[in-house]
């Protein structure tokens, strides 16, 4: 079985973005950019199931400009076979990257697709419902287990208040919440053979897809700063102030 | 599980610029001479560039020996400076020193004002462009030797261990990088580096290295206010005037200002903070001029070495050689270390190149500090080699002397001072007044929880504690009862605390390793020289950006 993890060049979680001064969009120059968290969750899914068995080939697709490669060669280094980069220097939009991994899709046929839930740049979560749709194959989002039996794969979903497990026909969609599993670090030697596999560059064009944006960012500003916190007396003076000032009650 | 072990001809520990230009120069000579070497280089940070921090001003003079090219190949050294400025400052006034009066170590003509951890990122470009094998991520643990006692390589860290010592699931072990020469570019205070030296006796008829606490941050200011290339240097305010230290503000690039200021580590009352003393040096007049209406966007801490000449170590042992800070060949005068270290790694590497097309492996680098004392480095650090002793008592008296020593004598001295280990320095709590710091006001200065937020430093909290204590009981019985537990001031990240029961009593020292910017300073100061400062899993501690 194949299995195709799609895989997002974001900036590094542990680093502090602030907007720019003219409010066009967020500082990323400089910046550490690292895999996905979720996206990383998905290449470890699919690095399990090899492992297990039960499947043969994992193919990780990134999109994007040229330095996408560093986190295609990291999905390799955990244990991905080869990798597909889409370059294009055009913003990528998830309708857009929906429908270049469908045209992947008809390239590659995996018999599962793992995306990370979201990324946690534009926390869109959209992509794998998008490429769903558009495949037209059963998807199993935010998975907090994944288990495939016979034809078929039962992804247990993370929901409010509490866990769905629902059974899926392959091919299928899986999108991966945050505690489906903890990715490996890798290692050294992983990292030098990463250099040796197979990475293919394609382009929009050359899959015949059309990635303009569709939608336009108007304005990126930062989160309200917290007022500083006061101490207060009694518990008259709370009330009278949750009543007067804060007016929640 | 075993480790694995690789082989190459070279291994360099530390994605500095020491490090990065041995691996470079290694890369040139050998295509000059259409030989293979090959070239391992380890780093702890997460990528090359996250663990460096510096003013900086670099003086190009090593780059351009080393990459001639360097401004056609995009090297991000683009902002000349343009004015230099030298202040003595009092609580409320100032008194610039006219030019025609500095020496010529504090004048910046033909420098550029850099970020160094971006311009590492470049020079960790060009290396991999050469062949280097580079592996951010991986932090050297541990030295390795070979049967005649020689170095044969070091081991990553393992990655995955518990916080009691045991592999979690996650567990990898590192790898075993044997090399016929290993180069430790890990900059001042080396964890590796220290360990040679006590095991080599490389500080055997030297001066004990001497240290300063150099904390930074990083400010986007009002483009109204922005003064790209200008260079501003402070002594005096706010710290005593028997201690060493000065400021720096320096115009970078985009509106960005680098602030900063360097503490001698040799301060003897153990109630200064460092951390204090740098946010309340941006209220004075001529500071907060340039920083209201801005932002802070960066903040960062890092040890630097200060000894000079008379303080650096023996350079090679059997199997390699220290490089850069590791050693420490900083120029405290001239705050500048970087041309430094490229120089150290360049000189080097030639030494491992030619040893190597000797056939030779894990003997004596000879060739490495015979090339360092015919070069200019040398003859530079030679003329520098008494500011930090004169500036270690009295900075009016320091200033008049290393006035004379420059200004008449050119550094040519006919005396060459001494100096004592920072550690030693601190007096007893009793003997000091306590110092009252004025409370952040969360405009110009800040506290150290919110500034460690802006290092971007992380590390998996289910790890032994990367900050070791050789005795548990001295944080409390020593410390804390004697020195007013100076960790807790000297610390810029909010490692250590003491804590208490609810009743104010049985005090104990917390360690909040996660916090900790890989500075080393608690390595350094800490009185007994009970905190023992090792790597943890690799991939960790700040992500420095534009630093």
């Amino acid at each position: 079985m194949k299995i195709l993890v799609a895989v997002k060049r974001v900036v590094d979680f542990n680093v502090k973005v602030r907007v720019k001064s003219d409010n066009s969009g967020v500082e990323t120059a400089n910046l550490k950019m690292s895999m996905n968290p979720f996206d990383e969750i998905a290449v470890e899914e699919a690095i399990k199931l090899k492992e297990a068995g039960s499947a043969t080939e994992i193919v990780a697709v990134s999109m994007g400009p040229a330095v996408c490669q560093e986190t295609l060669r990291s999905a390799m280094a955990m244990g991905a076979d080869r990798a597909i980069l889409v370059q294009t220097e055009v913003e990528l939009q998830p309708l857009a990257v929906a429908k270049l991994l469908h045209a992947i899709l008809k390239k590659e046929n995996p018999q599962l697709v793992i995306l990370g839930k979201q990324a946690i740049d534009d926390d869109s979560n959209q992509t794998g419902q998008m490429l769903a749709a558009l495949a037209n194959l059963p998807q199993g989002t935010f998975a907090s287990k994944v288990k495939l039996s016979g034809d078929g794969v039962e992804v247990t979903r993370e929901i409010d208040g509490g866990l769905e497990t629902v059974a899926l026909k392959l091919p299928a969609i899986i999108t991966t919440d945050l505690r489906l599993n903890t990715p490996r670090y890798v290692t050294l030697p992983n990292i030098m053979k990463a250099k040796k596999k197979p990475l293919e560059t394609m382009t929009p064009e050359s899959l015949g897809v059309d990635v303009k944006p569709r939608l336009k960012t108007l304005k990126v500003q930062e989160p309200p700063k917290r007022k500083p916190g006061a101490k207060v007396a009694d518990v008259k003076e709370l009330v009278a102030k949750l009543r007067s000032e804060a007016k929640v009650i | 599980m075993t480790r694995e072990a690789m082989e190459f001809d070279v291994v360099i520990v530390g994605g500095g610029p020491a490090g990065l230009s041995a691996a470079i120069r290694l890369k040139q000579i050998a295509s000059e001479a259409e030989r293979d070497i090959s070239v391992c280089l380890i780093e702890k940070g997460s990528e090359i560039g996250a663990h460096i921090i510096s003013g900086a001003v670099m003086d190009p003079r090593a780059l351009t020996e080393l990459l001639p090219s360097w401004k056609e190949d995009g090297a991000p050294l683009k902002i000349p400076v343009t004015e230099d400025r030298f202040l003595f400052l009092s609580e409320k006034g100032s008194f610039r020193v006219p030019n025609f009066l500095l020496p010529p170590v504090f004048q910046n003509h033909g420098n550029y004002v850099v970020s160094l951890s971006n311009v590492c990122r470049w020079l960790g470009q060009q290396a991999e462009a050469l062949g280097v094998e580079v592996y951010a991520g991986f932090a050297g643990q541990e030295v390795l030797y070979d049967e005649n006692g020689a170095v044969k390589g070091v081991a990553t860290s393992d990655m995955g261990v518990g916080k009691d010592g045991k592999p979690t699931e996650a567990y990898q072990p590192g790898v075993e990088l044997l090399a016929k020469y290993t180069l430790f570019a890990e900059g001042c205070r080396g964890h590796l580096g220290r360990q040679l030296e006590t095991r080599f006796k490389l500080h055997d008829g030297t001066e004990p290295q001497v240290y300063g606490i150099g904390i930074k941050e990083l400010w986007e200011i009002a483009p109204e206010k922005h003064r790209p290339g200008l260079v501003m240097h402070t002594a005096g305010w706010p710290l005593p005037s028997d201690t060493y230290g000065g400021s720096f503000l320096y115009h970078f690039e985009n509106n960005l200002v680098a602030i900063g200021l360097v503490v001698g580590l040799g301060y003897s009352n153990p109630y200064l903070s460092p951390f204090e003393e740098f946010q309340r040096y941006k209220k004075h007049p001529e500071i907060r001029q340039f920083l209201e209406g801005g932002r802070r966007v960066g903040y960062g801490a890092r040890a630097i070495t200060a000894g000079g000449l008379q303080a650096l170590p023996k350079l090679v042992f059997p199997g390699g050689g220290l490089v850069g800070d590791d050693a420490g060949f900083l120029n405290a005068a001239r705050i500048k270390g970087s041309h430094a270290a490229i120089k150290s790694g360049m000189l080097a590497a030639e030494a491992v190149a030619q040893a190597l097309a000797q056939g030779r492996r894990r003997d004596q680098l000879e060739a490495y500090p015979k090339g360092f004392q015919t070069s200019w480095l040398r003859e530079e650090l030679y003329r520098a080699r008494n500011f930090k002793p004169w500036m270690s008592g009295n900075l009016w008296f320091g200033s008049f002397m290393f006035g004379i020593d420059q200004m008449l004598l050119r550094g040519k001295a006919p005396w060459t001072l001494h100096l004592k280990p920072d550690h030693t320095k601190l007096k007893k709590a009793s003997e000091c007044e306590p110092i009252s710091y004025p409370k952040p006001d969360g405009v110009l200065t800040f506290d150290r929880l919110s500034s460690v937020f802006l290092s971007n430093t992380n590390h998996e909290e289910n790890q032994p504690s990367h900050l070791t204590l050789k005795d548990p009981t001295v944080p409390i019985r020593v410390n804390l009862d004697l020195y007013a537990a100076p960790e807790t001031r000297y610390c810029p990240a909010a490692v250590y605390e003491i804590v208490r029961d609810a009743a104010g009593k049985n005090p104990r020292l917390q360690i909040n390793a996660q916090n900790c910017v890989h500075c080393k300073t608690c390595d350094i100061k800490d009185p007994t020289q009970n905190i023992v400062w090792v790597a943890p899993q690799g991939g960790e501690g700040p992500v420095y950006v534009n630093m």
